[in-house]
């Protein structure tokens, strides 16, 4: 599409300057925490020179290393989980024409999307808690559980787009040489679904990660994931520790955002 | 499954190829919703929980309170409060994000297409970005010895610092601030599939730039902005880490208050009741909105 007409058309009055000020908004506060994460000084808003000392500290921290760990384990089996179950319901809901209660099955998937997150935090803390009663298990389990469920959503949606931008006359190949469905799907659907699925599970990932509430209300005692671990230091006296904590997650978000971009990049057209 | 399968086995292999997904997220998303409706009308236990006695007290005390000595009944002032600033803070918070987020998503929409990228790149990275962090940022410039307070008295424009941390206008900057990416990305969808030429015509026969933005422009993008503004109501109203941080206890928000009530409140019931109610409204506006979209597109 060719969006360099004449300058005056795409341009209203005020809107440049509302936009970067919007950026600026936006990335002033990130950028001060980041930089006031080397502050060799005891204050988040107290310049005392440039200094690492704080990353040490929180590296050393055990808690913070016990939250961090936790935080890993939750993401990677809830990535894994919601994305080998997205993508299963991504083939069952794409490419074979509208079925009966597809419109529930969709409303099912991505039901976590609409319905307010503390509304689903207090309904698992009533559910989970009869249940860490009747069962006695009061593990990780219930947070993987949780986490794997509200992070279907944000897998399926890539791996279905991925689906429906795919050509069928492959498969339709694959299976008028006698390839079995499973071989089929094994060698020549899977390869090409692929960057959607790796797609799904980073996205996934990023969510397991970054939750809060959900996880606050889920966890028993002494489960804290670094966000709540963090929720949980921000009502105190505060040092640049945080600071760090947060550079360090925010980094891993932006490297794993890269990667992502990079994945689904659609090969330009001339 | 294969190709020549009818509508039958269509369905049949979508159903089960579905189903792993569907009983995860019946049992840990969508079936403790029921259980929380239907805490919403039992009797409240005696320190927390419920005990299995039919009862409407969960639902009459969202409103109303009776008196511990005459047992006269009055309206729940306290709760009527947070919910007014929960709807109030939300609908503002709204409306900032619309009046900063169009230009931004407009600005966006007609960079280059290699800097378009850019730009949304630059969005996307608050959107993925923890809460938490965010909001921490945000405590770091509303504060007493913040940011915004050091830089006004630095600059002599107030002679000690202004109280905004604890104030409805500290959780207002946050959501503003956290949610500004909901209200651009779809209004820039949207504007990113409009038609440049029509704000030409709109130009050739004469028509001003606000009449242009208020003809042409703002009712073409109608769809993705109210997918904006649910985008950004629907969190808003049940937010629970922004006011929390930056409310402190006293500005609390619906989303606060059931906390409460699950916590040292100890009143499931009416928990329940307050989380049906924010479902009730989530599915409303969401109704609204398919209904507005749908008659604005009908094809589509």
């Amino acid at each position: 599409m060719d969006k360099k007409r004449a300058f005056d058309v795409t341009t209203l009055p005020g809107f440049t300057f509302i936009a970067l000020l919007s950026f600026v908004l936006l990335y002033a506060p990130i950028a001060t925490l980041v930089i006031y994460s080397f502050n060799g000084g005891n204050s988040v808003n107290q310049w005392g020179g440039f200094s690492l000392e704080w990353y040490v500290v929180a590296f050393n921290n055990e808690a913070v290393q016990d939250a961090t760990v936790r935080s890993l384990i939750i993401a990677v089996w809830a990535s894994v989980i919601a994305t080998t179950l997205a993508t299963m319901a991504a083939l069952g809901t794409t490419r074979r024409g509208r079925f009966k209660g597809q419109t529930m099955i969709y409303i099912i998937i991505n039901q976590p999307l609409m319905v307010p997150e503390i509304v689903t935090a207090v309904a698992l803390l009533v559910f989970f808690s009869s249940v860490k009663i009747a069962t006695g298990y009061a593990g990780l389990g219930y947070l993987i559980l949780a986490h794997s469920a509200f992070c279907i959503p944000f897998a399926y949606l890539p791996i279905r787009a991925r689906l429906e931008g795919m050509d069928l006359t492959m498969e339709t190949a694959a299976a008028d040489l006698y390839a079995t469905p499973w071989q089929t799907f094994r060698h020549v659907t899977l390869p090409l679904l692929l960057p959607g699925v790796i797609a799904g599970a980073m996205l996934a990932f990023i969510i397991s990660l970054d939750n809060v509430v959900i996880t606050e209300f889920v966890k028993s005692a002494g489960q804290d994931t670094l966000p709540t671990y963090m929720l949980g230091q921000l009502r105190r006296a505060l040092t640049p520790e945080v600071n760090a904590i947060s550079t360090a997650l925010l980094a891993l978000t932006v490297l794993i955002l890269i990667v992502f971009l990079f994945i689904t990049k659609k090969p330009e057209k001339p | 499954m294969n190709q020549s399968g009818g509508q039958f086995s269509k369905g049949v292999s979508g159903w089960l190829l579905s189903t792993p997904a569907l009983i995860l997220l019946v049992f840990a998303a969508s079936g403790p919703l029921l259980i929380v409706a239907l805490y919403s009308v039992l009797e409240k236990g005696d320190y927390s929980g419920v005990r299995w006695v039919l009862s409407g007290d969960g639902w009459f005390r969202v409103l109303f309170e009776r008196d511990i000595f005459d047992q006269s009944v009055s309206l729940a002032d306290a709760n009527l409060s947070i919910f007014w600033r929960s709807v109030k803070l939300s609908i503002t918070t709204t409306l900032i994000t619309f009046v900063l987020g169009l230009p931004t998503a407009w600005f966006i929409a007609t960079r280059p297409a290699k800097a378009r990228a850019f730009w949304l790149f630059l969005i996307t990275i608050p959107f993925w970005t923890n809460l938490v962090i965010r909001t921490f940022a945000i405590m770091e410039v509303v504060r007493n010895e913040g940011i915004l307070n050091t830089a006004l008295i630095n600059i002599g424009l107030i002679p000690q610092p202004v109280q905004i941390m604890y104030t409805d206008t500290a959780v207002l900057i946050g959501m503003a601030y956290v949610y500004l990416p909901l209200m651009v990305l779809p209004l820039y969808a949207a504007i990113d599939r409009f038609d440049f030429r029509l704000i030409e015509a709109g130009y050739d026969l004469y028509a001003s730039r606000v009449q242009v933005l208020r003809g042409v422009i703002l009712p073409i993008i109608k769809p993705g902005i109210i997918a904006g503004c649910i985008l950004v109501f629907i969190p808003s109203l049940g937010a629970y880490v922004t006011p929390r941080l930056l409310g402190g206890g006293k500005n609390m928000m619906i989303g606060n208050f059931i906390e409460l009530q699950f916590g040292q409140g100890q009143n499931w019931p009416l928990g329940a009741a307050l989380s049906t109610v924010l479902l009730l409204i989530v599915v409303m506006s969401l109704v609204v909105y398919t209904r507005v979209s749908s008659r604005d597109n009908p094809h589509g």
